[in-house]
């Protein structure tokens, strides 16, 4: 069988469509895109080579606002890491020492994943209406119609009112790991303990916590990158608007590529996502070496 | 200390009941707006179950907001995504696990790094080859991307179920004169059915509510994908609710069903993709 196991040429056959899909949609266009980046390109027309002008314009020029971008997606990294994590923590660490209902507040909680964006964005259109949403005709109903706005459309509250959907969305999913890992804790460690003496809080911090590490750390790199990469409900809400107030690098790396057809342009915004995901990846996994 | 910790257990379900209600919530307001008309859902009665169950919501969504086709679109899309994935990755994971050769290891790993590569990284390469090719606007501008970045998970869930098949499986089947294809068709692939599952649920999910490629690749409204779809739809009837909401529960209907009679198979699913062996 070993002989039989080690032709080449059944090695190749059994590999060849995996590396062909993976190389040429993942891989090759990695290095397809780093090259674009250093021209200013429509798509059709010539290329010119301009080196590292794109990478200049895009982190100098005011009218692109692509620090801005960079800025509230860092911010939305940093909400969910400090505010859907801990929920999500919490949600897992009790549904973890087996409470009623467990399957069922699980199971719930994790429903909204499943839903496209799409849906969960038009139904945040719709509670957010100005006139006919339900957040304002609660509002208004219970008599503070002074507070009641127009959540998408002006500067100041648009940028919240598109965290609270995306926030909301991935806290199931980060509690799902959590919980799995929660769930892995070996019973006869929790015993013990508890036969210490050890009170909940105590046993969640002292043997969970340690324990589930690997885990926390996984769902932190996914929240960071996660919103990094944040695109569809911003895409579906508000497009980045109102004057850009809501604009993530996504939504501004579809601007360029279809609305103003700056390929280049395009391609240095989606290599730099490619390094800052990355780049993150990293640093939190150090971060959390360091820690040990 | 009794008294205590029965305070503390009630406001421990208050709080996850609490929780419970917003995630229910919004797609109870779905469900029941989507049967509503304009005056209903404007005021008379935003919350409460519907007056008059005004079926003929859905009628429009599926006539003149063309929720069939792109039904049919996404399901297309979604079959033929899960296929090509599952082909290639059970016979990528059985050349890692099964065939002998040095650098296997190496290019396991390799074939991770899509776990972390995001979609943004092929948009502007993929669309160009995509329309050099003249294949925008075809079904495999959708299923040949959705495929490819299926399949690092498709083949860390694949690896995990190969490597648990007893290799003694193979040397009999080896003796009783199998070949290499006949070993994989007729012994392996029968068994690693539990995966197929996974992968399947989890990229069935993944390509079903796709929106970035699906906006871009495809511009013929006959070909649009569910997600696609609704935002046209959405942009069509501005004035009118109903048949949104109509549109929103044909698009959500099939995940739920399924996730209500497989929500364990799909939650691990989600967890055997996030979390490397």
């Amino acid at each position: 069988m070993n002989r039989m196991y080690s032709k080449k040429i059944h090695i190749l056959i059994f590999l060849l469509p995996a590396l062909a899909l993976f190389c040429g949609v993942l891989i090759a266009p990695i290095g397809a895109s780093a090259y674009y980046s250093l021209f200013d390109w429509n798509g059709f027309g010539p290329k010119t080579f301009i080196g590292f002008s794109n990478y200049k314009e895009l982190f100098t020029s005011d009218a692109i606002g692509f620090l801005k971008a960079l800025r509230n997606s860092l911010l939305l990294a940093a909400l969910s890491v400090f505010l859907q994590l801990p929920l999500a923590l919490g949600l897992a660490l009790t549904l973890g020492k087996k409470i009623k209902g467990e399957r069922l507040f699980l199971s719930v909680y994790f429903m909204p994943v499943l839903i496209s964006t799409v849906v969960i964005g038009q139904l945040w259109l719709k509670i957010y209406n100005p006139d006919y949403g339900i957040l304002n005709v609660f509002l208004r109903a219970i008599g503070l119609e002074r507070w009641a706005k127009i959540w998408l459309g002006t500067k100041e509250t648009a940028l919240g009112a598109v965290f609270v959907p995306t926030l909301w969305q991935y806290v199931g999913y980060h509690m799902l790991l959590l919980y799995a890992g929660v769930k892995s804790v070996p019973p006869e460690l929790r015993e013990a303990a508890m036969l210490d003496g050890a009170t909940d809080g105590q046993v969640n911090r002292f043997i969970v916590l340690p324990y589930i590490k690997p885990i926390i750390r996984i769902s932190v790199i996914f929240a960071v990158t996660g919103s990094l990469k944040s695109f569809d409900l911003i895409y579906v809400l508000t497009n980045g608007g109102p004057l850009h107030a809501t604009e993530v690098p996504s939504t501004l790396m579809i601007n360029m590529l279809f609305l103003r057809n700056r390929y280049g342009m395009g391609s240095t915004i989606a290599v730099l996502l490619i390094v800052l995901c990355f780049g993150f990846a990293l640093l939190i996994s150090a971060i959390f070496r360091e820690e040990e | 200390m009794n008294n205590n910790s029965k305070t503390a257990r009630i406001l421990i379900y208050i709080g996850l009941v609490f929780w419970l209600l917003v995630n229910l919530f919004p797609v109870y307001w779905m469900f029941t707006f989507s049967l509503k008309n304009n005056a209903e859902i404007f005021g008379e009665n935003v919350v409460g179950l519907p007056h008059h169950w005004l079926w003929s919501n859905y009628a429009s969504a599926l006539k003149t907001g063309n929720m069939g086709r792109y039904f049919l679109n996404s399901a297309i899309v979604a079959v033929a995504t899960i296929l090509i994935t599952l082909v290639v990755a059970l016979m990528a994971t059985f050349a890692l696990t099964r065939l002998i050769w040095k650098r296997r290891k190496t290019l396991n790993k390799f074939f991770m790094l899509g776990l972390t590569i995001p979609i943004h990284a092929s948009i502007v390469p993929v669309y160009v080859t995509l329309s050099r090719m003249h294949m925008l606007n075809t079904y495999w501008a959708l299923i040949i991307p959705y495929a490819a970045f299926s399949l690092s998970m498709a083949i860390l869930v694949c690896t995990g179920f190969m490597n648990e098949i007893p290799r003694d499986l193979d040397e009999s089947a080896c003796i009783d004169g199998c070949s290499v294809w006949g070993i994989f068709l007729r012994i392996i692939v029968p068994l690693m059915k539990p995966a197929v599952a996974t992968v399947g649920i989890y990229t069935f999910l993944q390509c079903w509510n796709e929106l970035m490629f699906a906006n871009i690749f495809i511009s013929k409204s006959a070909l649009r994908t569910l997600p696609v779809g609704v935002q046209a739809l959405s942009g069509q009837y501005t004035t009118e609710w109903g048949p949104i909401g109509a549109a929103l529960v044909l698009a959500t209907f099939p995940t739920l069903f399924i996730y209500i009679f497989l929500s364990k198979k799909i939650q691990e699913s989600f967890i055997a993709g996030a979390i490397k062996g």
